[in-house]
């Protein structure tokens, strides 16, 4: 049977070898944290998720502590909440105080913290990092100034994605995540890291300036791209694609790749066709759709009388939906009399 | 599909893709699944934490085998004597499994027999995996309690991949991997609607739901619904389609969302069927290289800009909603194809997409339980007969659509065109991480196409330096078909006296070199295999171009 513990008096039970804060969650109960995802492994970091246990002299993080048989714990005691902001305090003296410019104000753990523990001057002030740009990638752009080292980026490049791109260097204050030899970020380009990321350290570089919540309605779809079926959240400001993001209960976990995350470009390209056009001596000229409507259907009528519903053919595509797939094999046997449809399944 | 169809009575994917992070053994041959479905990729990557020994059997270092206990790099094309091979080792060794062979399948003696010659040492020879690497595979698949086996068109692109499919049938059947969670035989789907398409019937010979156009009663069925008479004789796949367009018995062509141009093998054979036609209709997003032949180009709405369903790889039907409105005059295909029939005297009357499905499902019982109100709460996997069933993770529970499952004896053909004198290399085409497909989208989003500018034609190293052929150098490179000019990416991908080059590319376009001949019951092409030769080109001749 399970383990039976008490979280602020609260009587619950969980399977041997789980830890305060997941038992935690699987009960509503909430304990704030920075560093820790479900998803990945516990890394301890942020140390904003203490607690007290009765009988342990100091607080501990939940989310490094399995629990055990009878323990007693505390998410909100006066002590731990000082600890947690002081926590968050140590880690806004050095963070710069741009909200007003990041892409990620409003969605930004940091940021919340701040609010919620009412921090608008600061009791530590010093030396800050500074960091010079040198992201000569497309897809992700690191404002490292801005990093906690909460270490998900790291962790869900290894542990998820099995890249391990980046990692933590040097010690202390000169601590910083970067790839191997401080070199240009040389990846899958996936962007889970941005996904996991809890401030603007990471951010897609395409989003910029494209909206951030105010104005934003977020429509969930399906991935055009491969056969996986990601599940998408396509962050929709005015009649454009903001950003792209996924939720974690999705079959797909949350997670995409390159193309799903930053591949929606096209979508806006000047390269789209927009309107039909009729070739007239070997030109494309414009047409109404009633024109093109009309030739077309009279074209492929006078085929179809001249040499039979056979010399006609479709070519369907597996990029268009089920919906559109069906009624053109409808329109190529019911409505020109062939069986001559196909797809491309084969390339 | 074919393949798989003949063996189960069904070609889909016999798992769902969150089962893989459950496998214990996982089977990964003829898919660079790392760059070509990242997402199923990443489960098999979760499944290798919890534990599950990785086989990887591909010619190419692809990024997965940096995860993999053991990599069997076979030559091209020589993927059915390897499967043979290791069904050799499991027979010889007693690893098959008896119980599931005698209750669920027939013809195991003769598909054993046709295995008794491929000792390791005659898999050695052709396929030149070391013959302890055989056994260790035989041994590790069949210790396996949920082994499952991923593959894509490194199985199916040949002229023989139907026979490829029937050999990774074999092995399953015998280890009596199917029907459990977890365990099973596995093609991905390189398009996000393949699977789709193929349910809703874009094929010659079949109504929605597999179901035969030769078949009365399933013609009846959609005559009624239709109220239209209905052809009964199969019609031309795209590959007849080209050649009868050719010969000049196809005259009039329809395409939707497809640029055979690019995508198909032998791209000047492509170009020729194309213009020989009388009247072309293409109805894309942008101007393909297919749409510059047309005589009318209709615009479309993307996905973004459009409502309906995509069926993913593991039959899980999903909804696509609009979020943006479709730039200037373009239209949804669906409208467009409603109009255009509209225009011809058949009325086709849909108040939104959500009808067009309910349609779908009076016809096809394994979707009649999916509709676009139960999709609200996420993908359904068909089967779903009805709307309180909860679909289908995983398929052949306790029996086959054909009844028992068959074993089939399948002999090793080598690829038609290897390498010679003249040719001496094997070129090998794909797909790689960033780019998609024939390029139309990825290649119009800035940061992909900075990142992937170029085409390029990956080499060994060995031969890079025996042909002093620097790494970024441009190399002419040539089959029977054509010749293409490209920059040579000098890599130990793939292995000595084999090239591979992304068919992404309009520019250098790998089709123009692949060779077509076809699996003769698939009809699919053999893009994976066929003879080519490279020529460094000298810098002033660069210069002057």
């Amino acid at each position: 049977m399970g383990i039976k513990l008490t979280i602020d008096g609260k009587e619950v039970e969980a399977k041997n070898g789980a830890t305060i804060l997941q038992t935690a969650r699987d009960y509503g109960i909430y304990i704030p944290t920075l560093c820790d995802n479900p998803a990945l492994e516990p890394y301890g970091g942020c140390r904003l998720c203490l607690v007290e246990v009765e009988g342990m002299p100091k607080p501990t993080t939940s989310c490094t502590t399995p629990i055990t048989e009878g323990m007693k714990v505390k998410t909100v005691t006066p002590q731990v909440e000082r600890l947690r902001k002081t926590v968050i305090e140590l880690l806004l003296s050095d963070h710069p105080n741009d909200c007003m410019t990041c892409e990620r104000a409003g969605d930004c753990k940091l940021q919340e913290f701040a609010y919620f523990y009412g921090l608008r001057s600061n009791r530590f002030y010093g030396k800050r990092r500074q960091y010079t740009k040198q992201d000569g990638n497309p897809f992700l752009e690191r404002n490292m100034d801005k990093c906690i080292l909460c270490g998900q980026c790291v962790r869900v490049c290894n542990e998820v994605q099995g890249v391990g791109a980046i990692d933590i260097a040097y010690r202390g204050f000169d601590a910083k995540v970067c790839p191997s030899f401080e070199n240009d970020l040389n990846c899958e380009f996936c962007g889970q890291c941005v996904s996991v990321c809890p401030t603007g350290a990471l951010t897609g570089r395409i989003w910029s300036k494209k909206g951030r919540t105010i104005g934003i309605k977020e429509v969930e779809t399906t991935c055009s791209y491969c056969g996986c079926g990601c599940q998408l959240n396509l962050h929709v400001r005015g009649n454009e694609i903001a950003r792209v993001s996924s939720k974690p209960d999705n079959h797909n976990e949350g997670w995409l790749c390159v193309k799903g995350r930053f591949g929606y470009e096209f979508i806006t390209s000047p390269d789209r066709l927009t309107t039909p056009l009729i070739k007239r001596d070997g030109k494309f000229t414009e047409a109404t759709w009633d024109e093109a409507i009309s030739y077309v259907a009279e074209r492929f009528k006078k085929i179809i009388a001249d040499n039979g519903p056979d010399a006609m053919a479709g070519l369907s595509s597996a990029r268009c939906t089920n919906e559109e797939n069906f009624l053109f094999q409808k329109f190529m046997r019911a409505v020109v009399g062939t069986n001559n449809v196909d797809h491309c399944a084969r390339l | 599909m074919a393949g798989l169809v003949t063996v189960f009575g069904s070609g889909v994917m016999t798992n769902s893709v969150p089962e893989t992070e459950n496998n214990d053994v996982i089977f990964v041959i003829g898919s660079n699944t790392k760059e070509n479905h990242p997402i199923v990729a990443l489960r098999m990557l979760k499944a290798v934490k919890k534990g599950a020994k990785l086989i990887i059997a591909d010619p190419r270092r692809i990024p997965l085998v940096k995860h993999a206990h053991l990599w069997l790099k076979q030559r091209h094309g020589t993927d059915v004597a390897l499967i043979n091979s290791i069904l050799h080792v499991m027979i010889k060794e007693d690893l098959i499994n008896k119980k599931f062979i005698e209750e669920r399948t027939e013809g195991f003696t003769t598909a054993a027999a046709a295995v008794e010659g491929f000792t390791p040492e005659v898999g050695e020879k052709i396929t030149g995996v070391p013959k302890e690497k055989i056994i260790e595979a035989a041994r590790i698949y069949a210790a396996g309690k949920n082994a499952a086996i991923y593959y894509t068109m490194g199985i199916t692109q040949h002229s023989h991949g139907t026979d490829n499919v029937y050999s990774l049938a074999n092995l399953v059947l015998m280890a009596g991997n199917l029907g459990r969670e977890s365990v099973g035989l596995n093609p991905l789907r390189g398009q996000n609607n393949v699977q789709g398409a193929s349910d809703m019937a874009c094929a010659p010979n079949v109504f929605p739901g597999y179901q035969k156009v030769s078949d009365d009663a399933a013609r009846a069925k959609f005559e009624a619904e239709w109220k239209v008479k209905l052809q009964d004789k199969i019609g031309m796949n795209a590959i007849d389609m080209m050649y009868a367009a050719e010969a000049g018995k196809l005259k009039g062509l329809y395409i939707m969302g497809e640029n055979p141009v690019m995508s198909d093998a032998d791209q000047k054979h492509t170009l020729h069927a194309l213009k020989s036609l009388e009247f072309l209709v293409v109805q894309d997003i942008f101007m393909t290289q297919t749409a510059e032949l047309a005589d009318v180009v209709l615009p479309a709405a993307c996905f973004a800009e459009k409502d309906g369903t995509f069926t993913n790889t593991d039959r899980r039907v999903q909804r696509v909603r609009k979020a943006v409105n479709p730039p200037g005059n373009a239209r949804d295909d669906s409208w467009i194809i409603m109009q255009l029939s509209h225009a011809m005297g058949y009325e086709m009357n849909y108040a939104d997409m959500s009808e067009v499905f309910d349609e779908v499902g009076r016809l096809w019982q394994n979707v009649a339980g999916i509709n676009y109100r139960r999709m609200e709460k996420g993908g359904i996997q068909w089967p779903c007969p009805t709307t309180d069933h909860p679909g289908t993770p995983y398929m052949f529970k306790d029996k086959f659509p054909i009844g028992k499952a068959k074993f089939s004896a399948v002999k090793f053909n080598p690829s038609l065109e290897l390498p010679d004198d003249e040719y001496p290399f094997t070129l090998s085409t794909g797909r790689q991480l960033l780019q998609y497909h024939t390029g139309t989208m990825t290649r119009r989003v800035k940061a992909i196409d900075t990142a992937a500018h170029e085409a390029y034609v990956e080499i060994n190293p060995a031969d890079a330096g025996r042909m002093s052929i620097d790494n970024g150098a441009m190399v002419r490179v040539s089959s029977r078909r054509g010749s293409i000019t490209l920059k040579a990416k000098v890599t130990n991908v793939p292995d000595v006296g084999v090239v591979f080059i992304p068919f992404h590319y309009s520019e250098a376009a790998a089709n123009v070199l692949t060779n077509p001949v076809y699996d003769p019951i698939c009809k699919i092409p053999e893009l994976k295999v066929c003879a080519v030769k490279l020529e460094k080109i000298q810098e002033d001749k660069n210069h002057a171009a």
